[in-house]
């Protein structure tokens, strides 16, 4: 009753109700209209039963098959998942070992020490792609390994730039952290180690899981660091639509796409709800 | 905080492994890179390091020059655009209610969380010869056409003799409309973040003084917003002056940036030493930015405490 | 073994410095075994720093700290035999009431039985039966602060340590936790250490109290005797309510002292002082009436009075007698002195005996 009564009833308009007024409203519908049309449509067109993308014709999956029985294009997606996987393992004990440093100790040096640890973030991605090739040139890594270790070079690289974004997040999760609470576990008996198994690890939770997350997406969706770190054995899913797309615009590319769109919408989606979760929960301590 | 010396065993352990990955995988990669840069090339593979500053000169060369140049006009473009649709955009979320707030949110931010190869990808299509905005300009000049026709104006070709598609891409254009749709959240964010930050009796007593809502925004509100906005500034234009892949999807053979003729010096052009000047370049504008940021939110923030 | 009268926490001399600043100052104290001590003192007198010193938590720069006969000066805070109840509880938000309780014994390696048993007792003391299973989030503050009561004497600790252990909570219920935990520790028998701000909490639950000032200790005593013989100015004034006046002391004989007072005049008592002094009288210990008292052995001063406070069962009565403060006198509302109300403008004599002044020299 409460929901009609809303619509119907529009109570009147105070001067700072920006969101009412129809000339900003329309700049942003205008606005989610140019965001997402370009993507819906992409999404559209990976069932369109033409080989031309412009026209619909009808409904296919027949694209999809294809893409999953190509076979190049599937080894590349295992690459990127497992790449993404044992990069945000390794981001994540990192990560949480420079968040919980940079939380609990005064030390000569700190402020070099968070200037590194952020420096991933803010390097544009073509300096530090061009920087691990030369490194990868001149130190000679080794070039034919089987697989997966040929995916050793980009999985480090992807740790590289990943795990300072997992820090920044566990970090702002111990911010809200009761030093007390350690106290009081030491208080209690604990050592050093215990302290942290039973008393921050659990509070640090919530954050570890939304930077596992992020680095996950972000080493998933890498392109440029990747472009320049890998070789013609080692090629990731993002670098095969890339070459893909340079040849011929299918269908074919439309359907890895939103394969991949929606993997990533699924995961962030989980990495929200997970924090929303957890941010209940305080509320109730 | 305590002292690193209370407990050393558990700070090194703490502190080493980060710091090592960095210094080893980040930080010799870069310096290898800073020491090519003043470096020469002596053979095919070789680079015999000279400290010499001609491959710095060489980006002053009127040929890379036009295209440090239009980097940062492009980059310009992007952030103004971004600016203009960003201002109202945030301005329509930070003033919507509190249960609405975060779904808008999400919905500007959703983007950016699919993958950008894909997202330029998706422009691609759209911007096209024979793209959607040109298929629906088509379907349009047909309506127009036949109504022409019926009108008995058929025979003038004012329309034209037939549809002309727009050159929507492979240009300067496409670029700049890329980059605005890869950099739109970065610049809604931090606009968000001042706006909601802001005191609303501020607004209403402008209001009550008489100041139409225009004239409150540019006196008022602007103002106050200034550390976000230069923040979203700094954040959009940045990324925006170092990007490789809009341009090298949606760009022509004019509208190169620099990461494009880095990427060319590393690969086919084997010109280490230069990319890597040119990527240093980069870099300190980087730094510089991130720099002249810093200092502007904390000078804002002491202004306010004041 | 340590021998009954011996003192189950001993600073010899300690001090700890953070930076230039000094938070607490050649501090030599005695806790005598089963007492309800007290650490009394205004916000930065150092008596939180000397907690966190007997806990663990901080190690003095000068000195020896002796915690049952054993010199625990360097000794880690998992490795004493002391436990501290937190003034924020400190109780681990994802872990229910049980394992917070349990969780000091998990770590001792006591077996799981043993550990369920002792929980259970401890709750029962603390009266959170049946509370096992709930989480921190569930619980009122006064329930959260009987966990961490729990916790803490779950491990049987030689001392208790509590920090503020009432500051958080409303003004009805810290009184009958007042009452509660001095029951507690004399159920226990465990040697309790409070640290607190308030005077009149230290007043009604303590067996000893220590006044701090300014990192040092200015007077170890029971509450009477901090209450009716204060060894200087600060605790005169700290604790309680007082009356101070300035003057100045010679000897008159050979244990009397004539004080020359700008307001009192001249007051002669007995004792042994010289030079600048400060005389205090209680509030409760001065008469007001209309006409001059002539009882021997009485000091008078002639005022008008300018404010009353009433409280219920008694009323503060505040009198002008021409110095920088007025005067403050406490009268019992149901006895009156024979006298009518007194009213704010009224022209009183205030008096009392001259036993019942005080003589500071500090």
């Amino acid at each position: 009753m409460n929901i009609i009564k809303k619509i119907f009833m529009k109570s009147p308009s105070r001067p700072l109700d920006y969101h009412r007024r129809w000339p900003l409203r329309t700049i942003l519908i205008c606005t989610l209209i140019f965001l997402y049309a370009p993507i819906f449509t992409l999404i559209a067109f990976s069932f369109n039963d033409s080989k031309r993308n412009i026209v619909w014709h009808g409904f296919t999956l027949k694209y999809y098959e294809k893409a999953f029985a190509n076979a190049e294009l599937m080894l590349a997606f295992g690459n990127s998942l497992a790449i993404a996987l044992f990069s945000t393992l390794i981001s994540i004990v990192l990560g949480s070992l420079a968040a919980y440093t940079l939380w609990r100790f005064r030390f000569p040096g700190k402020a070099a020490y968070e200037g590194v640890m952020v420096l991933p973030v803010v390097v544009p991605e073509i300096c530090m792609g061009v920087a691990m090739m030369a490194f990868i040139a001149r130190t000679g890594w080794p070039q034919d390994v089987p697989w997966p270790l040929n995916l050793g070079a980009i999985t480090i690289a992807h740790i590289a730039f990943c795990f300072p974004f997992a820090a920044i997040v566990i970090r702002a999760r111990l911010q809200s952290f009761n030093r007390e609470l350690a106290e009081s576990a030491h208080d209690l008996g604990a050592g050093e180690f215990q302290v942290f198994r039973d008393i921050i690890l659990p509070h640090m939770r919530p954050g570890i899981i939304a930077g596992g997350l992020l680095a996950f997406t972000l080493s998933l969706d890498d392109f440029v660091i990747t472009f320049f770190t890998s070789g013609p054995n080692s090629v990731t899913f993002p670098v095969k639509i890339y070459s893909m797309m340079r040849f011929s615009v299918t269908p074919e590319v439309n359907a890895a796409s939103t394969v991949l769109i929606i993997f990533t919408i699924a995961l962030t989606a989980i990495a929200l709800r997970l924090q929303y979760r957890s941010q209940m929960t305080e509320q109730v301590k | 905080m305590e002292p690193w010396r209370k407990t050393p065993f558990v700070f090194l352990v703490s502190f080493l492994p980060p710091a090592l990955w960095l210094a080893v995988f980040f930080v010799a990669p870069l310096s290898l890179l800073w020491l090519f840069s003043f470096g020469d090339k002596s053979g095919i593979t070789d680079i015999e390091l000279k400290w010499t500053l001609t491959n710095y000169a060489r980006a002053l060369d009127p040929l890379y020059l036009g295209v440090v140049l239009k980097s940062l006009w492009i980059a310009g473009a992007t952030t103004a655009i971004c600016i203009m649709i960003g201002l109202p955009v945030a301005l329509v979320i930070s003033f919507a209610p509190g249960r609405v707030q975060p779904w808008l949110l999400l919905l500007i931010i959703l983007p950016f969380w699919t993958n950008l190869l894909i997202r330029t990808y998706a422009l691609i299509a759209v911007l096209r010869g024979n793209g959607h905005v040109n298929s629906v300009l088509e379907w349009l000049w047909h309506i127009g056409d036949g109504i022409l026709g019926m009108v008995g104006l058929g025979d003038y070709d004012l329309l034209g003799a037939g549809f002309t598609p727009l050159a929507l891409l492979y240009n300067d254009g496409a670029v700049v409309t890329g980059l605005v749709y890869v950099h739109l959240p970065f610049m809604v964010l931090p606009l968000y973040a001042a706006f909601d930050r802001l005191d609303r009796s501020l607004i209403e007593a402008s209001l009550d003084l008489g100041a139409g809502h225009v004239r409150t925004f540019f006196s008022i509100i602007a103002p106050l917003a200034l550390p976000g906005i230069v923040s979203g500034v700094i954040i959009t234009f940045i990324p925006a002056l170092g990007a490789y892949l809009t341009p090298d999807l949606l760009g022509g053979a004019d509208s190169q940036m620099i990461a494009n003729i880095i990427e060319r010096q590393f690969k086919a052009a084997n010109d280490w030493p230069f990319g890597s000047a040119l990527s240093f370049l980069l870099m300190y504008a980087a730094f510089f930015g991130m720099a002249m940021r810093g200092i502007f939110t904390k000078r804002a923030a002491e202004g306010g405490r004041r | 073994m340590l021998a009954q009268n011996e003192p189950i926490i001993r600073l010899k001399g300690v001090s700890k410095f953070f930076g230039a600043a000094c938070a607490v100052d050649n501090v030599s104290l005695d806790v005598m075994r089963g007492e309800f001590f007290a650490l009394v003192g205004p916000s930065g007198c150092g008596k939180t720093t000397l907690l966190r010193m007997l806990a663990g938590f901080e190690t003095p720069d000068t000195g020896n700290l002796f915690i049952d006969g054993r010199d625990m000066t360097g000794v880690r805070a998992n490795r004493r035999p002391v436990n501290l109840v937190f003034q924020s509880y400190a109780i681990f938000p994802h872990m229910s009431v049980a394992e917070n309780v349990g969780y000091g014994l998990k770590i001792a390696g006591l077996a799981r039985d043993e550990i369920m048993a002792r929980t259970a007792e401890v709750l029962r003391l603390v009266k959170l039966t049946g509370q096992e299973k709930k989480h921190p989030g569930q619980l009122s503050g006064g329930q959260r602060q009987r966990v961490a009561l729990a916790r803490a004497l779950v491990m049987r600790p030689a001392v208790l340590l509590l920090d503020e252990p009432l500051s958080a909570l409303d003004a009805r219920l810290r009184e009958a936790m007042q009452l509660e935990l001095v029951h507690l520790q004399k159920t226990v028998g465990i040697t309790f250490l409070i640290v607190t701000h308030d005077q009149s909490e230290a007043l009604s639950m303590a067996d000893r109290i220590a006044v701090m000032d300014q990192g040092a200790i200015c007077q170890v005593a029971s509450p009477g005797e901090l209450y009716e013989a204060p060894n200087c100015r600060f605790v005169a004034d700290f604790i309680g309510k007082i009356n101070l006046f300035e003057g100045a002391a010679a000897m008159h004989g050979k244990d009397r002292i004539r004080i020359n007072s700008a307001i009192l005049g001249e007051v002669e008592l007995t004792g042994a002082a010289r030079g600048a002094v400060t005389l205090a009288v209680r509030p409760e210990k001065i008469r007001i009436s209309c006409e001059p008292q002539t009882l021997l052995d009485i000091i008078q001063v002639r005022g008008r009075v300018s404010d009353i406070a009433y409280y219920g069962g008694y009323s503060s009565v505040f009198i002008d007698i021409g110095a920088a403060q007025p005067l403050m006198a406490d009268i019992m509302n149901a006895e009156q002195n024979g006298m009518r109300n007194v009213t704010p403008g009224d022209n009183v004599y205030c008096s009392w005996r001259a036993a019942d002044t005080l003589l500071l020299t500090g």
